[in-house]
């Protein structure tokens, strides 16, 4: 078992629990989150470059690094684990953010209490990831959902206790769809020797679900993970979530939490019941179309510095289901190209509205301005961010647009010609509309807070950024522009899973392309 | 040919924006000033050495004709099947003119930056470094953009120039309005490049490729191509992507009249101008790179670019050049008219730019094959070149105007021609130039656009000949007002305007030598639409009679406006409305003002946001207080009190017994 790799990022959070529980003062805290997260970054790497290495020796498996040990022989729970690319886009992603967010909370109360709970959290984060066994991803799931609670309810700002349970309990709604979901799945899947399973390959591979069921089911699924990736109408506790947490956990929670939906909406529900996918698709395309255009209009309106940031994380994942739903191969590489993204340049956001309003001590940008002369270099990672928000090339975020712009225009443009039906088209052209909203509300704000004249007297006092700020900038900067001047290295990663023999079998299923 | 040399010219400006801006702050402003100006003055002699290859090497040329020529094209993003972005250096007539042109202006800018960004007193203005930063950036976007091998290369620089130009608008960050006219340039741009983006994605549906030789080389009906480098690429596509209608038009007139669309945002046409007299805001200098001579004529640029498409459309009977034609025709006359009114010497010069960006638009809609050979094509190019040359100037000369007196407003000036002799004389040319005086470049260029429109319609030529002779007009209205009339007393304690030092005055008569003889440039051997050599001289018939027009507006203007008279003020009073919608620029921004705020704000995002609070959040809290009140109301059943549990033990028994038997004996 201690053979793959992948259970490693498992095991080192929780070796990093123990350490913290041992920590005497606040050095040790931040030495072991520091060393923790770097090894955690070093792992991630090390997976990155054999993954690479070994589908170039030709393994052509859907998940590589696969092991299976059985966990509760009577319901068949086994902790299964595997990784194709996306796993692993997703797995540096929550690396990357970890490591900033721990320098991004460098100052926080109560250190050691807010960091077991933490990295309790990103345990259940890597171990989602990881696994490839319906029953045991659901359980990781559920440890990543409920330290949030505490997280926001005792280190939050605000209206913390409200928002925490809000956010906690629509979640929690949304996993009660999910269990439903999950063991349907389970109970529904025919193996060919007549047994049931939770393993995620065998099942696309084998074990075919009974379409009437996964008319059921595949609502069920796509909604319970639809929640936590935000969509319309399930999205409300964004914004007060987001509003009231701490920092870092903003940052994880926006840049890692929201892409456990996207991640599961296509892992779950796209690949295990196509054909229900295929039919339904147009109802969740309506909602999450809706989600991309609504946010975008939402958050042009809101004084709140996070709120502009919660809905304008509705829109980019909304974007993300919309391109899922598209069920081809480039949209669908441009989604996790957009969860990669979306999750570095939020967490950076995040990041930086927590270090203005710890000094200024308000996110309401009536109250702010001209912040540029004031703290130049948080200024202007403020401006990078919108930039990367924007879309604009050269920053993440230019390539994932473009390229679900482009792949569901190629999907809805077949489409409209061969006669089935504009409504992949029109919601493509109603997505792009949103590149215009963002810009305006982007814009807005960056000339109301970091622009124009200073507004508060008082805030000519402040400083700029302490050092662990920005090392926790820079390393999501770096990240962003990487991605944004590199796209086809990531793309290259991702796209195996999409048009590999798992991804072909997928789409035969889909009988009716429309 | 190498790929080193034509790498250097985009590396280079980028490195110079990495350095100047991750360093700039711990250099002084004289050393950052130095360290830019030399970096983009290597940038201009490697620009020029290409295109001296390009041109005169005879290694481009085969058969007499010019080819287009890919010097290295690497893959950066991966899409769909062939659908692949590269970015690449596609070299050919165009792209080398626009080299030449781009390189040119930004070094006059950077050395005149020089001057220009320091006070009265030689200090430097705060933020010296970021503004050389950001001029290397706009410069590396904008070579990146010309040189670009497919559209979607073209695209990606295309909004890296916006966020240059963004950035560079909003340079003194701290002036509210400088802050919002970079925002509203932004934005406007982004919403034409929303239907940019549309038609590229169209285009590259139908078509299959991005790729600029690809898509052009496909053989035309009737019409000897010779731009086919690459056969092997070229899709059939088109046919079948032209056949296919929608809403009326067919797929590749709607791709088209989007992507032109794109164009209209960065060129500043009607009605998508409305960002360019506020981009006034930004530095002069700025002004004049910017949106002057280079960013701004991008929209022509695209439009030539895709010319060959343009001509296919109109073959089969689309109407994308129509609309060319016309929206130029239209935002010509436009701006020329708002022009003759404005205060502000800059916003004069940004109408009259909007204009003379119309003229080479129309130069491009009308241009035919059957019209002395697409000479629209190379008269819209050369008359792009010598533009950027005598605006350029116009602007810096204004920016001299401005620095030494301290506003942008003309009243302000008056009778500086004995003060600033050298920014006269060379303003001087300017206008001579953009009124299109013989032999000055404008001449030349105005007068093939003119032969172009009067060949291929007499409603055009007659309207544009009318917009040049207004140009004149407005050019000799600004000149007079500045140069002539009563001088200002000069206040004590305030410094006279006089000339510039060398930095600023240098590039002004460069650039005013260049303006007076660029139109002696055998365009026509260097730059067509096919890369043959165009033959054909100047039509002097049009050119006497826009002479003719040119000179009566020019007389016009010395009767009204050399000295002060009542005369102006009287015409003002014959036409009070035109004069006053004319003034305020017929109140475009007024009605976008409408539509943003009180359409778009106020009745679509406030709904929504209130909505989404109310409705939808209201939703989710009322399933949470109804299960909490309902748990509320109930919970005094589990009191724990005995008695109460037996009374409703008691009651229950009652009613269970006593109903089963009042069943047992109503039914059975």
């Amino acid at each position: 078992m201690l053979s793959n790799i992948l259970i490693y990022f498992v095991i080192v959070p929780i070796l990093m629990l123990g350490g913290l529980a041992l920590c005497r003062n606040i050095k040790q805290i931040r030495a072991v989150a520091v060393a923790g997260s770097l090894v955690l970054i070093g792992l991630s790497v090390y997976l990155l470059v054999e993954y690479i290495a070994q589908r170039g020796l030709g393994a052509d498996a859907p998940m590589l690094f696969t092991g299976s040990w059985t966990w509760f022989e009577a319901l068949g729970i086994h902790l299964a684990v595997g990784v194709d690319g996306v796993s692993i886009a997703m797995l540096v992603l929550t690396s990357i953010i970890i490591f900033a967010g721990s320098f991004a909370s460098w100052k926080i109360d109560n250190p050691r209490a807010f960091f077991l709970w933490l990295i309790l959290l990103s345990t259940g984060v890597y171990g989602f990831f990881i696994s490839v066994d319906l029953f045991t991803m659901f359980m990781f799931y559920e440890v990543a959902l409920i330290p949030m609670y505490l997280l926001i309810g005792v280190w939050g700002t605000g209206r913390k206790e409200y928002s925490a349970m809000k956010l906690t309990l629509m979640l929690m709604g949304g996993s009660a769809f999910l269990m439903l979901g999950l063991i349907g799945i389970y109970y529904n899947t025919e193996m060919p020797d007549g047994s049931h399973t939770w393993n995620i390959i065998e099942i696309a591979h084998q074990g075919h679900i009974d379409k009437g069921w996964q008319y059921f089911l595949f609502p069920m699924t796509f909604v319970g993970f639809g929640v936590l990736g935000a969509m319309f109408p399930f999205h409300t506790w964004s914004p007060d979530g987001h509003a009231c947490a701490p920092t870092a956990v903003s940052m994880l929670h926006a840049g890692v939490l929201m892409k456990l939906g996207g991640y599961g909406c296509f892992r779950v529900a796209m690949y295990l019941m196509p054909e229900a996918a295929n039919d339904l698709a147009w109802i969740f395309l309506i909602l999450t179309g809706i989600s991309v255009v609504y946010g975008a209009f939402s958050a042009c309106v809101q004084t709140d510095l996070k709120y502009i940031n919660a809905y304008s994380s509705v829109s980019h994942c909304g974007l993300v289901l919309f391109a899922i739903l598209m069920i081809n191969t480039t949209a669908m590489t441009g989604a996790v190209m957009q969860m990669l993204s979306h999750g570095l340049m939020t967490a950076l956001f995040f990041a930086l509205i927590g270090m203005i309003y710890g000094r200024t001590h308000t996110r309401d940008i009536r109250q702010m301005g001209g912040l540029m002369k004031i703290m130049p270099y948080l200024a202007v990672c403020y401006v990078i961010a919108g930039f990367a928000s924007l879309g604009l090339p050269g920053l993440s975020g230019f390539v994932a647009e473009m390229t679900i712009f482009v792949g569901s225009f190629q999907q809805g443009m077949g489409e409209y010609l061969a006669g089935a039906g504009s409504l992949r088209l029109v919601f493509t052209i109603v997505a792009c509309c949103s590149i215009v909203i963002t810009a305006v509300y982007i814009l807005r704000v960056v000339g109301k807070l970091l622009l124009g004249p200073v507004q508060d007297k008082h805030h000519l006092e402040l400083t700029d950024a302490t050092w662990w700020e920005r090392l926790s900038t820079v390393t999501l900067i770096v990240s962003v522009a990487a991605i944004g001047c590199f796209p086809n290295f990531f793309t290259g990663l991702i796209r195996d899973t999409f048009s590999g023999e798992l991804f072909e079998a997928v789409k035969l299923n889909m009988m009716n392309i429309f | 040919m190498e790929a080193t040399l034509p790498l250097l010219i985009l590396v280079l400006p980028l490195l110079m924006f990495l350095f100047l801006g991750l360093f700039g702050k711990f250099m002084s402003h004289k050393w950052a000033g130095i360290i830019g100006t030399a970096g983009m003055g290597v940038t201009m002699i490697l620009a020029y050495y290409t295109a001296y290859l390009y041109f005169f090497s005879g290694n481009f040329v085969e058969d007499g004709t010019r080819v287009q020529y890919i010097v290295f094209n690497q893959d950066w993003l991966s899409l769909w099947g062939n659908l692949v972005i590269k970015l690449g250096f596609l070299l050919d007539p165009i792209s080398a003119l626009m080299l030449v042109v781009i390189t040119t202006i930004s070094f006059m800018v950077h050395l005149y930056s020089n001057g220009y960004m320091r006070d009265h007193h030689g200090v430097w203005e705060t933020g010296f470094q970021r503004f050389y930063a950001f001029l290397s950036l706009f410069s590396f976007s904008m070579l990146g953009l010309v040189v670009a091998t497919n559209i979607f290369q073209m695209y990606i620089f295309w909004e890296l120039v916006g966020a240059s130009s963004y950035l560079l608008i909003g340079f003194y960050y701290t002036k509210p309005s400088a802050v919002s006219a970079s925002k509203k340039a932004f934005i406007v741009t982004r919403f034409a490049d929303l239907g940019f983006l549309i038609g590229i994605l169209i285009l590259s549906f139908t078509t299959g490729t991005f790729d600029f030789m690809s898509l052009t080389s496909t053989p035309l009906a009737g019409v000897e191509n010779t731009y086919i480098v690459d056969a092997a690429t070229a899709t059939t596509a088109l046919e079948t992507g032209a056949g296919q209608m929608f809403l009326g038009g067919s797929l590749m007139t709607w791709a088209l009249v989007l992507i032109f669309m794109g164009g209209m945002g960065k060129s500043a046409m009607m009605p998508l101008h409305i960002w360019l007299p506020d981009a006034m805001e930004g530095p002069t200098p700025v002004s004049a790179l910017i949106h002057a001579a280079t960013m701004v004529v991008a929209g022509v640029y695209l439009v030539a670019r895709l010319f060959p498409l343009f001509m296919i459309n109109d073959d089969l009977g689309g109407a994308a050049l129509d609309i060319v034609t016309v929206v130029g025709a239209l935002t010509a006359f436009y701006a020329a008219v708002v022009a003759c009114t404005q205060l502000d010497i800059k916003r004069v010069l940004a109408f009259s730019t909007i204009s003379q960006i119309a003229f080479m638009m129309v130069s491009l809609g009308v241009s035919r094959p059957e019209v002395h050979d697409n000479l629209g094509y190379m008269a819209s190019m050369f008359h792009l070149f010598t533009h950027a040359m005598f605006k350029a100037l116009l602007f810096l000369g204004a920016g001299a105007l401005i620095h030494a007196v301290g506003s942008n407003d003309y009243t302000a000036m008056h009778g500086l021609r004995k003060r600033m002799p050298i920014t006269h004389i060379t303003f001087l040319v300017g206008c001579l130039a953009i009124a299109g005086i013989i032999p000055f470049s404008g001449f030349f260029s105005k007068d093939e656009i003119l032969t172009a429109c009067f060949g291929n319609s007499i409603i055009a030529y007659v309207w544009m000949s009318m917009v040049a002779g207004l140009t004149a007009f407005y050019m000799f209205r600004l000149y007079y007002l500045i140069f002539w009339w009563k001088e200002h007393k000069v206040h004590e304690g305030h410094h006279a305007p006089k000339d510039q030092p060398w930095t600023m005055t240098l590039p002004l008569v460069i650039l005013a030598i260049v303006a007076t003889f660029a139109g002696f440039v055998p365009f026509g051997d260097l730059v067509t639409w096919n890369g043959h050599p165009h033959h054909g001289g100047i039509n002097w018939m049009i050119a006497s009679i826009s002479l003719c027009v040119a000179l009566l507006a020019i007389g016009l203007a010395t009767i009204m406006y050399r000295k002060e008279n009542p005369l102006p003020e009287r015409m003002r009073h014959l036409f009070p409305n035109l004069w006053t919608w004319a003034r305020n620029r017929f109140y475009f921004d007024e009605l976008y003002m409408f539509i943003t705020h009180k359409i778009i704000f106020n009745s679509i995002c406030k709904p929504i946001a209130w909505f989404d609070r109310h409705v939808i959040d209201g939703t989710m809290d009322a399933f949470a207080s109804v299960t909490n009140k309902a748990s509320y109301a109930i919970r005094g059943l589990q009191s724990g009190n005995v008695q109460s549990y037996v009374w409703v033990y008691l009651i229950g028994a009652i009613v269970l017994g006593g109903g089963t038997v009042a069943v047992i004996f109503l039914f059975f």
